[in-house]
C-alpha cells in the first residue's frame, strides 16, 4: 500500500511453508501465462490490488485478492469479454461444488493408475 | 559514499533513453502530493531529501506500466539513501549512520539547492540554472 504507515505494523509473521489449493495454483499459473503473454505487467496486478482497498487486506485471502486483480487486468486488457466470463463461470458453476476436489483426485489416480 | 568508476555505466542501461539528470552523491529531494493511482514512491520519503547512492540504470514507468500502458520513455531510476532520522524524527531513536536506500524514478526526484539562507547565492544559482 505505498509504504502506508497506519496499516503496520502488523501481528508476528508465521513463516511455515504451507500447502496450497489447487485453485490457488492455477491462480499462480495464470498471472505468470498472462504476464508472458504479454495481456498486463506485475504492475497492473498490484494496481488493481491496490484499487481494492485496504479492507480486502483484511476480508479477502492472498489469492482472492489476485484472481479479482488478474480477472480485472485481463478484462482491461481485452483477453475475454465479460459475457464471456459470466457464460464461463457459469459452465464451471454447473460441474457443482466438489469440481475442484474431483479434478485433484481423478488427477491422483491418473498418476496412481 | 565510494566515488562512481569513470565511465561506469548501470545494468539496465539504455543509450536512446534520457540521461539522468543526477549523478552519484547528488543531494535530492523527492517530490510531494498524494495523486490518486499506482505510485511507486513511498509516503514517507514524499517530500524528504536524500542522496542518490547509483543510477540503477533507465525502466519503464510503472506508474504508466500499471494501466497497461508499456510503450512511454523509460525514465532514470535513482536508488536514494535517506537517513531515518530524517524521516523519522529524532525520537525515533536512530544513530547517524541509520540509513534506507529506496528506489525511485527520475519523475520524482528534484534538485536540492541549500544555500543556507543565502538567497542572494540561489537567485544567481537559479537564473544561471533556469537562464
Amino acid at each position: 500500500m505505498g509504504g502506508l504507515i497506519d496499516v503496520m505494523p502488523g501481528p508476528p509473521v508465521d513463516r511455515d511453508e504451507h500447502d496450497y489449493a489447487l485453485w490457488e495454483k492455477r491462480v499462480d499459473a495464470l498471472m505468470v501465462l498472462a504476464s508472458a503473454k504479454g495481456y498486463f505487467t506485475v504492475d497492473g496486478l498490484r494496481r488493481a490490488l491496490e484499487d481494492m482497498g485496504e479492507e480486502s487486506f483484511e476480508t479477502m485471502t492472498y489469492y482472492e485478492r489476485w484472481i479479482a486483480s488478474v480477472t480485472q487486468n485481463l478484462i482491461e486488457s481485452g483477453a475475454f469479454t465479460i459475457e464471456e466470463l459470466r457464460a464461463q463461470m457459469e459452465q464451471v458453476q454447473a460441474r457443482g461444488d466438489t469440481y475442484g476436489e474431483a479434478s485433484l483426485d481423478s488427477g491422483k489416480e491418473q498418476a496412481d493408475a | 559514499m565510494p566515488e562512481p568508476a569513470p565511465n561506469f555505466l548501470p545494468p539496465y542501461w539504455d543509450a536512446d533513453a534520457a540521461k539522468p539528470a543526477f549523478s552519484m552523491g547528488k543531494k535530492v529531494r523527492v517530490k510531494s502530493g498524494a495523486p490518486p493511482g499506482h505510485v511507486r514512491t513511498p509516503w514517507y520519503v514524499r517530500g524528504r531529501t536524500g542522496v542518490v547512492e547509483r543510477v540503477c540504470g533507465h525502466f519503464h514507468d510503472p506508474q504508466e506500466l500499471a494501466y497497461g500502458r508499456g510503450d512511454g520513455p523509460k525514465l532514470p531510476l535513482y536508488r536514494v539513501r535517506f537517513a531515518l532520522a530524517d524521516i523519522w524524527g529524532a525520537e525515533a531513536g536512530f544513530a547517524e549512520t541509520d540509513t534506507i536506500d529506496i528506489e525511485i524514478y527520475e519523475s520524482w526526484l528534484e534538485p536540492f539547492w541549500d544555500y543556507g539562507g543565502d538567497f542572494d547565492a540561489q537567485a544567481a544559482r537559479l537564473e544561471k540554472e533556469l537562464g
